[in-house]
This record gives structure tokens, C-alpha cells and sequence, in this order.
């Protein structure tokens, strides 16, 4: 995995091939269709979600993260969405946090202490995502807009996507915004549009060939927050699930194929 | 600001029930905290931030006029040539680190430039964000008009067109007043490969 990895990097850094660039990423994503990485994070995943931890030694067999406790199939693919025990909207990752609070009694200080992993050692955010997404393949994206917070949700999240703010003025829209832009050689897909919020978040969260990372929304809304040069929003903040709600509402209706691979 | 509200109202309606730009700055004080060199004050929207929101970056004629007027007196134009060595602005065109919250506070920052305009045909891994500048200083020369002009859009590009997506990479003080030299040597040097 790491070779092929390796020569999709170089195939990337010789300028000459860069116009092939999205030609061999087609070709690489062909190439681990069959067999993708990111399995390897969904049965690290299961192991994740069967483990009894915390101070009640308890796994999270019991959470319900929406369709009933323990229901996996096509969950995923309805968040976020209102919960009613923490009244609030929450997407997957902010769901599980819930749950390991509540069923497993841990301290959400100790919970998020690390909640962004590494190629070596991915967070429990991660597998546990990898996993659960993956039940949702072949489920069609319909995430919640019936309650009036989740209504609030999407619209603060689409105010979030054109908010210009940080030390450089950006807004989500400064970079997905117009048709046909890049920064560098990546193409950026222009996320309040239908038609590219579909192909996107049919395939988070996914695994990363550049960095063998697993990533997931929580992540891409911080590092692009990073970038943005603001500062660091917090894990499971209204503000990154507004974010989540919003792209995933903008998708709506197109089958889940995840998780998927990245340049 | 109410004024501002008032003629905006007649420019962009947001759709209904939308959270305004105040509303939304509120929600980012509460759910950001600062990390390194990254501030909470960094989430607090500026005149020129505010505007552009509202008016979705097409801000009323007038408006417009006056905010970057305020914004090109925070332009300071060294004395002397403002061309530096072009062989750095190439190094400071390619990087692109400086003032996230994990960038180390001191070290020297880029500006960004390759990740949304073409410069040197020598580097074909450019982002299309903003126009092209291939070929910028044979096209226009090297006079010290131009040179001025390309220290002050460098500087701040808002005092120049008030909701470009272009950061205000001096007036934020990502780089200081020597690398945005060096910058206009990259642009303007006949000997720059921008030029060749």
C-alpha cells in the first residue's frame, strides 16, 4: 500500500506529469476499488465499537445514533440530524462523543484528547467513522431537516460557508465558490452547488494516499479552518456540525459510496 | 453599520431567516478558541470583512469607494526602488506557511502566491484562483508607478478592490516591507522567469 502510495506521490511532484495528475488518480481510485484502505479502518472500527472502556466498562453496542441503539444500517447516511437527549443537531462524529460521555461515563476532556490521529495511529473518531459509515453504503443521503433546529442548522451552516473572517478574509467560498478553480494542481469543488456536494460527501469520511490517514468531516472542516488562518473550532462545536449539516443537505438524495480514497 | 445594513437591503437579500454576519461571528466567539499565534480576535469581522459578507463580495458602488480608500491609508510605500531580488520572491511565491495556528510565531511567512496565480512557466503546479501573471512586468515595464502599484496591491489588495479574495498579505503582516520587494522583483525584474 505504501509503494503504490509512494508512486502516486512522485507521479504528483514531477511538474512535467502534473497535467496527468488527475488522470492517475482516476486510475489509483480504480486500482483500490476492489480493496480499498479504508477497510482496514472499518474492523478496526468494529474491534472499536464492541471494546468495553470508560469508567461503566461499557462498548457502544447501546448508542443510537438515530435509527435506535446499536442500529448501524444506513445511519450514517441520515446525519446529522436532531437528537432529542442532548437537543441539539449532531452529526456522526459529535454523536459518538455523546456516547462515550454518556454510555461508556468517560469526561469529554479525556474523550477528544485526541481526536485527529495519525497514519500510524488513527483516532477512535476515525475507525469508529471508517466502520459506521461504511454500513451505510447503498443508503440513500437524507439527512434531518424536519425539526426546527435542524433547519436552524443548515441555515447557520450555509451563513458559516460565506462568513469572510481570519487573518486573511477568507470565506468557504473565497476557494469553493466559482467553477472550474484550483489552488495548486487541486481541483475545488464547489460545495453549494448540488451536483459537487454529491460526489463529496458520498465518499467522507476516506482515506487519504498522500498522508495514509483516514479523515473524516471533523477533520476537513478544521484543517480548512487552519488554512483559512482563523482560529482552531472546537470538536463537535454547532459550528462544524452547521458546516457538516449544510454539504450533506446540499447532497441529498444521492446514493452513499463510501468511505472513499483521496489524492 | 446600520446605514451600510439599510443600503445593502436594496444590493443582496439573504434568504429568509438566515443568521446575519453578526449572528454568525457570535456562534464563532463561542465555538473557536485561540491555538498558537491564532487569536480569538482573528473571528471578530473587520468594516471590509463585514461588507463583503453582506453584499455576498458585490458591495455598493459608494461603499465600496470609501472602505477602500480607508484601507489604502494603511499602505506605507518604502522610499527608493521597491525592486528586491527575484530570486527570493520565487522562494516567498512558493511557500505557503505563516499565521496558521500551527505555524511557529517568527519564522518567516510566505505569500501563498502559486497557490492561486500562474507566475514562472517553470512551475506548472499553480493554482487558477486569480488571473495569471505570467509575463506581468513585460507587459507593463518596471516604471516606479507600476512599482508602486504592485508594493500596494501586495501590501493590501483591498484598498484596490475592496472584496478581492486576495489577503492584505502586508497590512496583515504576513510579510514584511523586504520580502514584498523581493515580490515585485518577481513580477517586474526583466531577469524573473514571470518575464522570460
Amino acid at each position: 500500500m505504501k509503494l503504490a502510495a509512494l508512486g502516486f506521490a512522485a507521479a504528483l511532484a514531477v511538474p512535467a506529469q502534473a497535467q496527468d495528475a488527475a488522470k492517475e488518480i482516476q486510475r489509483y481510485r480504480q486500482m483500490v476499488a476492489e480493496g480499498s484502505p479504508a477497510e482496514l479502518f472499518e474492523l478496526e472500527g468494529e474491534a472499536l465499537w464492541k471494546k468495553p472502556q470508560g469508567p461503566k466498562n461499557a462498548s457502544l453496542e447501546r448508542c443510537d445514533l438515530g435509527e435506535g441503539p446499536g442500529v448501524l444500517k444506513a445511519a450514517y447516511a441520515h446525519l446529522p440530524r436532531y437528537f432529542k437527549d442532548a437537543d441539539r443537531v449532531m452529526d456522526l462524529e459529535t454523536r459518538l462523543l455523546h456516547c462515550m460521555t454518556t454510555l461508556q461515563a468517560r469526561t469529554r476532556e479525556e474523550a477528544t484528547k485526541r481526536v485527529f490521529g495519525s497514519a500510524d495511529r488513527p483516532s477512535e473518531f476515525e475507525s469508529l467513522s471508517a466502520y459506521i459509515a461504511g454500513q451505510s453504503r447503498g443508503a440513500k443521503i437524507e439527512p434531518g431537516m424536519a425539526h426546527a433546529k435542524e433547519k436552524a442548522s443548515y441555515e447557520l451552516g450555509r451563513a458559516l460557508y460565506l462568513q469572510r473572517v481570519g487573518a486573511w478574509d477568507f470565506s468557504c467560498a473565497s476557494c469553493h465558490g466559482d467553477e472550474g478553480k484550483r489552488i495548486r494542481m487541486q481541483e475545488l469543488p464547489v460545495l453549494q452547488k448540488p451536483e459537487a456536494a454529491r460526489a463529496v460527501m458520498a465518499s467522507w469520511p476516506a482515506y487519504r494516499v498522500s498522508t495514509s490517514q483516514f479523515i473524516t468531516l471533523q477533520w476537513r472542516m478544521n484543517d480548512c479552518y487552519r488554512q483559512m488562518r482563523t482560529p482552531e473550532p472546537t470538536f463537535g462545536s454547532e459550528t462544524t456540525v452547521a458546516l457538516i449539516h449544510f454539504l450533506t443537505v446540499t447532497a441529498r438524495g444521492e446514493t452513499y459510496h463510501g468511505p472513499g480514497n483521496k489524492r | 453599520m446600520r446605514g451600510v445594513a439599510l443600503v445593502l437591503g436594496l444590493v443582496a437579500l439573504p434568504a429568509l431567516g438566515d443568521p446575519t454576519p453578526q449572528e454568525v461571528e457570535k456562534v464563532m466567539q463561542r465555538d473557536f478558541h485561540a491555538r498558537g499565534q491564532a487569536g480569538m480576535e482573528r473571528v471578530l469581522q473587520d468594516g471590509v470583512q463585514r461588507l463583503c459578507t453582506e453584499s455576498r463580495d458585490r458591495p455598493p458602488a459608494e461603499l465600496a469607494k470609501a472602505l477602500e480608500a480607508d484601507q489604502m491609508k494603511t499602505v506605507v510605500i518604502p522610499h527608493g526602488s521597491l525592486v528586491g531580488d527575484w530570486k527570493r520572491g520565487e522562494a516567498i511565491a512558493q511557500s505557503g506557511r505563516g499565521l496558521t495556528w500551527n505555524d511557529k510565531p517568527g519564522e518567516p511567512a510566505g505569500g501563498s502566491c502559486y497557490n492561486c496565480h500562474d507566475l514562472s512557466p517553470r512551475e506548472l503546479s499553480h493554482g487558477t484562483i486569480g488571473p495569471s501573471l505570467r509575463g506581468f512586468g513585460k507587459v507593463r515595464g518596471a516604471s516606479p508607478e507600476v512599482q508602486r502599484y504592485v508594493y500596494g496591491k501586495i501590501y493590501n489588495a483591498k484598498a484596490y478592490n475592496l472584496c478581492s479574495q486576495m489577503p492584505r498579505l502586508g497590512a496583515s503582516g504576513t510579510l514584511t516591507p523586504e520580502q514584498i520587494k523581493d515580490l515585485v522583483a518577481l513580477l517586474l525584474d526583466p531577469a524573473s522567469p514571470v518575464n522570460q
